[in-house]
């Protein structure tokens, strides 16, 4: 008898844990098909072309529920992301790579006990507080400091990401420069090299996939962030004429119109085909990690 | 022979740079959290302690309910789906398509999920903007990171352990539930904390789920109340979304040291958290040595 509900509970064990599995894929799933749903409503019921939404800089979607009424242009939107996240990157990337070099290479020691400990804690900050103390004081400082009217830039915006997304970098990188094997370093070190010739023309070649997956974690983490960026990029609807002007991104004009709009119109479906969007950006990043990632698979054979 | 003197002083001008970038980032991440702490504390009157509606206790209660909520419901999930991929899901194409789905929901960005939530949780169902359907939305968040920390954990354990408990004539389910959870927890533990501190900060997948106000009676502890502090399908805003408000609604002339407090809070509750994870896993650490 013991042993016929031993069993039962088994299978019933199995069962449970496969449906939890299985879950992961409905959610991912519907997520998508929802998102495709509602995003797609822009060129289907309204009648825009993909050129409309994506090459178009004219947004001023309509709160009617049917007809193309209005426009739907993301391109500034589009531009905005593309530009603070590129510019982010910029910016984080040298100090991230140093920050790894520093704990594998120079001080692994002081590295494991101040630098990385700090990292952690960086990358537990919310991004809300980074975006308000952007707001409050890297935007007035800004201003002050290049004499413009106003703080709110495509360059504060790129700062305050770029805080964001250093710690990711870093962490990534780190593990990818501590994965280099050791017969790299004594075989360099054996050559005569000095520890920077080792660390620029052995180390940071040999960890370059890894560091590339680091660098496309920060740009996912970037173009997905909202309210912070929202918060110092000055929200007006054109393209930026310099790094010190401000612009808005995909995710800052979401934010802030979507409680504005109703379910089924204009441009609440404009919204989600920008929500789309986001999506498939992120998608396309995954993919990219994946081509990187069976690079540094093949790598691991010898030196390419 | 100058030409290696060019190197060695090349070697020593960038052993140096690394050295003060380690040491200025170190300091950047001191400095910035005394800044936000002090500047909110700086700030704070004695209303703002207060449970009403210029106060942030409410607040800071919501923010810790929600994430108590959505643990409640990713965890179980989370664990099991992690259970799943390391005992049982056969390598194929169900158990890479479960692993494609928790990496494309990992990288998925929050503000999507709060619209998904929004759509899915709040539109569909009829209801208005409650602390359940935020706790849902987060739960998406929090699900890939749960799984993958039970599955880091669980693949981490000897296999010896497998086989022993098997070899007994334990069944995969009592090996799973009386051998390896209990040796996988202290990880497990981990990433439910690490899950939870990304509860604490989140703000865009709340902005159109849990909502922009709250409004507590704490005399009032009847479930179904809309006033209830316990109740779930109650508006629910988190300090998270009370700073973004400060800066929506910066109309308000104490908005600005509203603001500050929240962040300072906010940022104290994930510090706290963050330094006692470090205790625990030292201490599971140490307990792990001494057996």
């Amino acid at each position: 008898m013991k042993h016929v509900s031993m069993f039962r509970k088994e299978y019933a064990g199995r069962v449970l844990v496969s449906i939890c599995g299985v879950l992961m894929i409905l959610i991912t799933l519907s997520i998508g098909a929802f998102l495709v749903y509602k995003g797609s409503a822009t060129f289907t019921v309204f009648g825009h072309s993909l050129g409309d939404f994506f090459l178009s800089a004219d947004f001023n979607p309509s709160d009617s529920a049917s007809g193309p009424a209005g426009t739907v242009g993301a391109a500034i939107f589009i531009a905005g992301s593309l530009l603070t996240c590129g510019l982010a990157l910029l910016i984080a990337t040298p100090f991230s790579l140093a920050a790894a070099i520093f704990m594998s290479s120079i001080s692994p020691r002081l590295g494991q006990t101040y630098l990385r400990p700090a990292i952690e804690i960086f990358v537990g900050i919310p991004s809300i507080v980074y975006g308000w103390t952007g707001l409050t004081v890297l935007s007035p400082f800004i201003r002050d400091l290049f004499h413009l009217p106003y703080g709110n830039t495509v360059f504060t915006a790129s700062l305050v990401l770029a805080l964001m997304i250093f710690p990711t970098i870093t962490s990534v990188a780190a593990d990818s420069l501590a994965a280099v094997p050791v017969s790299y370093q004594q075989a360099a070190y054996a050559l005569g090299s000095t520890r920077w010739q080792l660390i620029w023309r052995v180390m940071l070649p040999a960890a370059g996939p890894g560091i590339g997956t680091g660098m496309i974690l920060g740009l996912t983490r970037a173009f997905g962030e909202a309210l912070a960026v929202s918060m110092v990029i000055g929200k007006t609807r054109a393209f930026p004429k310099n790094l010190f002007s401000s612009t808005s991104t995909l995710t800052s004009v979401i934010a802030s119109n979507m409680g504005n709009t109703f379910d089924g119109t204009e441009y609440n479906s404009a919204l989600w085909t920008m929500a789309l969007l986001l999506l498939l950006i992120s998608l396309f990043f995954i993919i990219l990690t994946h081509l990187l990632a069976r690079q540094g698979g093949g790598g691991k054979h010898g030196p390419s | 022979m100058d030409h290696r003197k060019h190197n060695q002083r090349l070697d020593r001008f960038m052993t140096g740079l690394f050295y003060g970038v380690a040491a200025a980032l170190v300091l950047l991440l001191v400095v910035f959290a005394a800044y936000v702490i002090l500047k909110g504390f700086g700030g704070l009157t004695p209303e703002m302690l207060t449970f009403s509606s210029k106060g942030v206790m409410n607040q800071l209660f919501n923010t810790i309910y929600l994430v108590f909520l959505s643990l409640l419901i990713s965890a179980p999930l989370g664990i099991l789906a992690g259970v799943y991929l390391t005992q049982y899901a056969k390598a194929g194409k169900l158990s890479s398509l479960v692993q494609m789905s928790i990496e494309t929901l990992s990288s998925l960005p929050s503000i999507v999920v709060g619209l998904f939530g929004y759509l899915v949780f709040i539109l569909m169902t009829g209801q208005k903007w409650n602390l359940l359907a935020g706790a849902l939305a987060v739960s998406i968040l929090c699900l890939p990171l749960i799984t993958s920390t039970t599955v880091d954990a669980l693949s981490a354990l000897p296999v010896s352990y497998l086989h022993g408990s098997m070899g007994l004539g334990a069944t995969r389910w009592q090996t799973i539930r009386r051998v390896l959870l209990p040796a996988g927890r202290p990880r497990i533990l981990t990433g439910l904390i690490l899950a939870a501190g990304r509860g604490f900060g989140e703000a865009a997948a709340l902005l159109y789920t849990a909502g922009m106000s709250t409004d507590i009676n704490w005399s009032n502890w009847n479930l179904a109340s809309p006033t209830c502090p316990l109740n779930p399908f109650r508006p629910g805003e988190t300090l998270s979304l009370h700073i973004w408000a400060a800066f929506t609604e910066s109309t308000a002339s104490d908005a600005r040291a509203i603001g500050n407090f929240s962040a300072a809070l906010l940022l104290l509750l994930v510090l706290v958290f963050n330094l006692s994870v470090r205790q625990i896993s030292r201490h599971f650490h140490l307990d792990a040595k001494n057996r």
